[in-house]
């Protein structure tokens, strides 16, 4: 049976993991690598780096991250943050990536989906979504949550289907950071009304949420941060207690 | 030393990974003699069907593919083991490179997300010198939306993906395994370390 999957996402600037990391054994703290290869033990099915660099010269860094990473670990690899061309594609997955997330790129120019899918395969295309609230409506919001496309978000994961999106990273910007739990609404509107895989993103804050997002959503995968970051939970808690509820985790 | 066959296709690296990391010497290659000297021989891929056979014939490596074939262990790995076959209907209809007797095409499940993507488990259809010491249910990586149809006696392992989907498959001494084993985790570095294993010339 196809498995769920749990996905660990570090936030890497300037080649170091920023937001608190929170674990004893580790001989750097800060280094990507030492951190994804803790997740690998704890038996991640993927590894989620976001690139949040701002300025272009030390971009170059994430590259030497990924390259190193895929020499120690054998499992998934996605990389976002800053991609906009398909040249950044290609150096990305010639790096050692595996999967390549696209955000406010892939608003601000569809056609970054569909020449990539072309040149590359759909499987290594990530359209990661990002969606608040507004006025009763599911908006896509882009450049960090600062911008409000207008976009349904809907209607938006649909297109990027159609055009040749592999999967969808969706994050509800109203449930992240709360601790309240996935976003289920929208998980399940999105998830039900596409047909490639659908990671949930934003709000986990316990053992329960988890289960949740799985038996009520079609999410094929479910991500977070801070949670295994500060320790709170590891992935392989996570994947014992979706066991005990019958669900599927490898 | 093993070859891998570089026909324009990505994730070659990620083979070359795995292989370093179980200390067995390799080589990213078109080049017919350095894949002349080669113990082994993997044809990795990622892509569509169509675009890497053309690749494969434009770069004149159907013959060197087809003498490996037949003289050494030979293992190709997701669009890699589909190209082994004869036929594939992605987006049209293409020839294979006709190893094993077979097609490939589209899957299609009510109620089942395309790509296949993701962590499923083997189930053992027939026995496989890639399968030495791998546990029954062991989780490997896949992500394909297409599928080999072909007669079980080339099969060796399934997951179950709507229906029995082939995951390993075998004639004589060419393998394919439609996840990726480089991605697999310990299971696929086990798996890779069966493959580099064996001796050619398995009837």
């Amino acid at each position: 049976m196809l498995a769920k999957r749990i996905i660990p996402c570090l936030d890497i600037d300037g080649g170091r993991v920023v937001k608190g990391i929170n674990f004893i054994n580790l001989t750097d703290m800060g280094d990507p690598v030492e951190i994804a290869k803790e997740y690998n033990r704890q038996n991640a099915d993927e590894i989620v780096f976001l690139d949040i660099t701002a300025t272009h010269e030390k971009r170059r860094t994430v590259y030497d991250i990924i390259e190193r990473t895929a020499k120690e670990i054998f499992i998934p690899l996605t990389v976002g943050g800053g991609i906009r061309t398909t040249d950044d594609f290609r150096d990305v997955l010639l790096a050692g990536a595996d999967k390549v997330s696209i955000n406010s790129s892939a608003v601000n120019d569809k056609t970054l989906i569909s020449r990539a899918a072309d040149k590359f395969g759909s499987q290594c295309v990530v359209v990661a979504i990002d969606v608040k609230r507004v006025n009763g409506e599911f908006h896509v919001v882009i450049n960090g949550g600062r911008k409000d496309t207008g976009l349904d978000a809907i209607n938006w994961a649909k297109e990027a289907e159609q055009l040749g999106a592999g999967e969808i990273l969706l994050t509800s910007m109203d449930a992240d950071g709360t601790k309240n739990g996935f976003d289920i609404e929208i998980t399940s509107a999105i998830s039900t009304k596409i047909n490639i895989p659908v990671i949930a993103s934003g709000g986990c804050g316990c053992l329960e949420h988890f289960a949740q997002v799985f038996e009520e959503t079609e999410a094929s995968a479910a991500l977070a941060a801070s949670l295994f970051h500060k320790g709170e939970l590891t992935v392989a808690q996570v994947k014992n207690y979706l066991k005990s509820k019958n669900i599927s985790v490898r | 030393m093993t070859g891998i066959i570089d026909y324009g296709a990505g994730n070659l690296h990620s083979v070359q990974n795995a292989l370093n990391k179980l200390g067995e010497p390799s080589q990213i290659t078109n080049n017919e003699q350095i894949l002349n000297t080669c113990d082994r021989i993997i044809l990795p891929g990622v892509g569509a069907f169509g675009d890497a056979m053309n690749a494969i014939k434009s770069k004149r490596l159907l013959p060197i593919i087809k003498k490996s074939a037949i003289e050494k262990p030979f293992m190709g790995i997701c669009l890699g083991m589909q190209l082994l076959f004869e036929k594939s209907y992605e987006f049209g209809e293409h020839e294979g490179l006709a190893l094993i007797p077979g097609h490939v095409e589209k899957m299609q499940f009510d109620g089942l997300k395309i790509p296949h993507m993701g962590w499923n488990s083997l189930n053992f259809e027939t026995p496989s010198p890639l399968l030495e010491g791998i546990q029954e249910n062991s989780y490997v990586y896949f992500v394909h939306s297409y599928k080999v149809v072909c007669d079980k006696k080339y099969i060796n392992a399934t997951a179950e993906y709507g229906q029995p989907v082939p995951a390993i498959v075998s004639k004589n001494n060419i393998f394919g395994t439609q996840f990726h084993p480089e991605k697999s985790g310990e299971t696929g570095l086990a798996i890779l370390k069966e493959f580099i294993k064996i001796k050619g010339d398995i009837k």
